[in-house]
């Protein structure tokens, strides 16, 4: 650790000698440096979660009015070459989206936000490090992900369009998809493998680059057990991606080459396509890609949990003003669900005809893995017990990701055996069941993470006014969105149908509310329904819709407040104005290149607050007992948050 | 009463024997999820209502030091085994198990082989045999490659986007795929099954109660993946045996 130290002033004086004449290209485009990098990542996946927002949008039209024509954007000329000639949404083109707004979301959204942006940010300032231990192999991950990103948006202005086979992307369906457009390479679902590639090789330069910060830069004094939530969610995470992404590329490399290479590692004998035998070698497996495919998009649920887990531990620990409760189970628990993600996939295989030995194998595993989720949100939960909460913007997001996860968590309960499953499998309840994990879970709890750490990232606070305005509403049509999706699944609404199951009659006629019933007359009122009509099944898909296009009105106050904060926010007194205690909050605002004034060191654990006997209600984790005393006298001194030099 | 909590939240006409056993699972968990979910809202609320900082200046360092948490948790435990070990293996065994799959003479037999966008379901005929089939042979006269000269093929017949069940009589279909993996969905039988190509799997169910109802394409097939509607339909064992009288072999008589 002392040579890290030694380094880390080094560095600290050279960049800070040298930093006017670093130009601005270097500084803020092609940078070496962390916390640039995480802003960049954290801009970017913002903007993807935008994109694949809209494109949910449109599928949602498509899935209220299969009928009518898309509003707005069947009048842009470039827009209409993609819908029917009546301007609506064909299946091809949902099917098109639907794909592309679960790769977009998953895969270039939330876990570079969540892992690459606040682990990238915030994980080195909180362990006390000068920066990543490979500053350019991040700068080389942040790249790979912008090209493979672009090139996912690029494919879809070629002929063929983007990827439609399903962000599963499941062979034969993927493999025989496309032929039609000449050139097998510049088709959408090529693309959407090439671009596979280079994302996930992004992710395991970012995984091992941050294995290493954590176990090699850690300051003087930052033991394992004074580690931040955050940053274990971090480790075990950056495990998951290293150890569970390679089967995923190698299934990709697989698929690409049955492709374009004409092998037949998924495709089995005899396929018959539109009564045209398929040219192929045939003797693969189909089940072989779902297992590959899997044994990646399981784990990958808890790199999109983790880092969000985390997140809500830093912000519920600092507005409670209480250490969390059961620091050290959470601990155990985090590391034991990146261990057991790996063990459960193939319940997401269970219709394929699995025996009573396998799958209650995999029931076994599913349920154990519960048990870590449920500690941690309880330990959460608990943690909030005997506090003083401050319900800041952050606080309230963080708040209502318990009931959110816990709601997105318990409906995971029946989808975890197979018995339920015959009926649930590929409903609007696994629909609603991962959103409720993932939306109001993951992303609220991300949304507190920029709410959280803003100040230090720019110096200046973001509103409070418009960041209630974001989350009343948010929290609200989230549920409004999602809550429906359960009641249609276990109606028998199934996943990706373009008319939003209107073709299934004895489903989507079933009757939800009688005339005249509370919810009848409330459905009546917002115009869902025609007066004294009964609400049926298919009715729910409008509050659904409604729902996710008020939700989108919603973020405008948070896009406004992210960037007009920047420049008009009201700047902050201290460099820890929330009063915190981990490590981050003793470097200068904005941290400036190599974070820390002088080595930090790390003096206890890392949720001190509310200390019996101790002058202030936090102590941190960076501040000896002597400065602690004196500390208490002139809070308001932004250079007490400086370790001097020991 | 059990079941009724699933009705509650939605729940589809159930019409098959061992349906009824799943949708009580369905209800168990939901009833314990409903239990969990309702404690921990009025945990939450309380503690946002007594500890916010208006009501609640000064934090408590040391915060909840029971262990009703670790109770809890152990009893979610319990209920989770209870789940696995009562229900979830002995009737999964039930279904996927070879020993318990029915062979009686009462057994209707079929194979339901899925294409772009439609199901082919394949009976057996009078002699509840299938005949055998060969992915060479697919045209558009025999869309399931039927071989002549297998002497069970001779009465097999084809009934397309319609699956006729006898009602109190178990009914063993055998799941594949002509071209992209297919899921055969028949909800009200509680029955879901992946179809995938080059591969034959069983599925089986006694249908209940007669009725109409939609089977869905479970699985994403292409461009017409939602409009791929076939129908179950569920009749009486006289009603189906005329029907099964009634029907043309797909074949012709040699």
């Amino acid at each position: 650790m002392s040579a890290a130290a030694n380094t880390i002033s080094e560095v600290a004086e050279s960049e800070s000698h040298h930093e006017h004449q670093i130009p601005f290209w270097k500084k803020y485009i092609f940078s070496t440096d962390h916390k640039v990098i995480g802003v960049q990542y954290g801009l970017t996946s913002l903007c993807f979660l935008a994109f694949g927002f809209f494109l949910m949008m449109v599928m949602r039209w498509s899935i209220a009015y299969p009928d009518r024509p898309v509003p707005v954007l069947s009048d842009w000329p470039w827009f209409q070459s993609w819908l029917d000639d009546n301007g609506k949404v064909t299946g091809d083109l949902y099917n098109m989206f639907g794909a592309m707004h679960g790769t977009i979301m998953i895969f270039l959204g939330v876990v570079p936000l969540g892992f690459a942006a606040f682990g990238n940010y915030v994980m080195p300032l909180q362990i006390g490090a000068p920066d990543m231990a490979f500053p350019r192999i991040n700068m080389a991950s942040y790249w790979l992900y912008v090209i493979g990103g672009a090139m996912m948006f690029a494919s879809f202005f070629i002929p063929s369009g983007a990827a439609k086979a399903g962000w599963t992307n499941y062979s034969p369906l993927a493999t025989i998809t496309d032929h039609q457009y000449g050139d097998l390479f510049w088709t959408g679902q090529t693309q959407w493998l090439v671009s596979m590639v280079l994302v996930i090789s992004s992710s395991l330069l970012g995984s091992v680059n941050v294995i290493c910060t954590i176990i090699n830069l850690r300051c003087k004094g930052m033991t394992w057990m004074r580690m931040p939530v955050f940053v274990w969610a971090t480790l075990s995470t950056a495990f998951i991606l290293l150890l569970a992404f390679p089967p995923l590329e190698a299934a990709a490399i697989l698929q690409l080459v049955d492709r374009m290479g004409g092998t037949s590692f998924f495709i089995p004998t005899g396929l018959n396509i539109s009564g045209m035998p398929l040219d192929a070698a045939g003797g693969g497996s189909p089940l072989l890609y779902q297992h590959l495919f899997w044994f990646l998009a399981h784990p990958e649920v808890y790199v999109l949990i983790l880092p969000a887990i985390g997140i809500v531990a830093e912000v519920i620990a600092c507005n409670t003003r209480k250490p969390l409760w059961g620091y050290r189970t959470m601990v155990y628990a985090v590391l034991a669900l990146g261990f057991l993600s790996f063990l459960v996939w193939a319940h997401h295989m269970y219709m394929t005809g699995m025996g009573p030995a396998i799958s209650s194998f995999f029931q076994t595993t599913t349920v154990i893995v519960s048990t870590p989720s449920v500690i941690l949100v309880t330990a959460l939960l608990i943690s909030m017990w005997g506090g003083s909460i401050r319900f800041n913007t952050a606080m309230l997001f963080a708040t209502s990701f318990l009931p959110m996860f816990g709601i997105g968590g318990l409906t995971g309960l029946p989808l975890a055996f197979n018995i339920p499953d015959l009926h649930l499998h590929d409903t609007y309840y696994v629909i609603g069941h991962f959103h409720y994990v993932v939306a109001p879970g993951s992303i609220f709890a991300l949304f507190a993470g920029v709410y959280h750490w803003y100040p230090k990232v720019t110096g200046r606070m973001m509103s409070e006014k418009l960041g209630l305005l974001h989350f009343w509403p948010s929290l609200l049509f989230m549920n409004g969105i999602f809550a429906p999706m359960l009641i249609q699944g276990m109606a028998g609404f199934h996943r990706r149908a373009f008319d939003g199951g209107r073709a299934y009659e004895t489903m989507s006629q079933q009757v939800y509310a009688e005339p005249g019933s509370f919810l009848a007359v409330v459905a009546e009122k917002l115009h869902i329904i025609d007066p004294h009509a009964a609400l049926t099944m298919i009715d729910l898909n409008v509050v659904t819709s409604a729902s996710a296009w008020l939700l989108a009105i919603f973020q405008i106050p948070f896009i406004i407040n992210v960037f007009a904060s920047a420049f008009v926010g009201k700047k902050v007194k201290s460099d820890n104005p929330w009063e915190a205690t981990t490590m981050e909050w003793a470097t200068p605002t904005p941290p400036p290149h190599g974070n820390f004034l002088t080595p930090p060191v790390t003096y206890r654990g890392a949720y001190e607050y509310s200390v019996p006997g101790a002058p202030r209600d936090f102590t941190p984790q960076f501040e000896t007992d002597a400065e602690l005393v004196a500390g208490s006298e002139h809070t308001d001194d932004p250079d007490e948050a400086s370790v001097p030099v020991h | 009463m059990i079941e009724w909590i699933n009705k509650i939240f939605g729940m589809h006409d159930v019409a098959s024997l061992h349906g009824h056993s799943g949708d009580h699972m369905l209800g168990v968990l939901h009833w314990f999820m409903l239990i969990l979910f309702i404690g921990w809202s009025i945990f939450l609320g309380y503690v946002i209502w007594r500890f916010r900082r208006k009501k609640s200046p000064h934090a408590n360092y040391y915060g909840v030091t029971s262990k009703f948490p670790t109770h809890i948790e152990i009893g979610v435990v319990i209920v989770d085994g209870f789940l696995l070990f009562g229900f979830a293996f002995p009737l999964w065994a039930m279904r996927t198990d070879p020993g318990y799959r029915p062979t009686g003479d009462d057994v209707v037999n079929l194979r339901a082989v899925g294409e772009q966008y439609r199901w082919n379901f394949h009976y057996a005929g009078q002699d509840r045999a299938v005949g055998l089939t060969s992915y060479e042979l697919y045209s558009g006269a025999n869309p399931i490659g039927l071989i002549a000269e297998d002497p069970n093929a001779a009465d097999d017949f084809l009934s397309i986007n319609e699956l006729v069940v006898p009602v109190g009589r178990p009914v063993v279909v055998q799941v594949t795929s002509k071209d992209v993996i297919h899921g055969l969905a028949i909800l009200p039988m509680f029955s879901q099954q992946d179809a995938l190509p080059g591969a034959e799997i069983p599925m089986w169910f006694v249908p209940d109660k007669e009725g109409e109802w939609n089977i869905v394409c479970a699985q994403l097939c292409g461009a017409g993946h939602a409009q791929m509607v076939s129908h179950v339909k569920a009749v009486s064992g006289e009603k189906f045996d005329k029907w099964l009288a009634g029907q043309t072999p797909l074949l012709p008589k040699k």
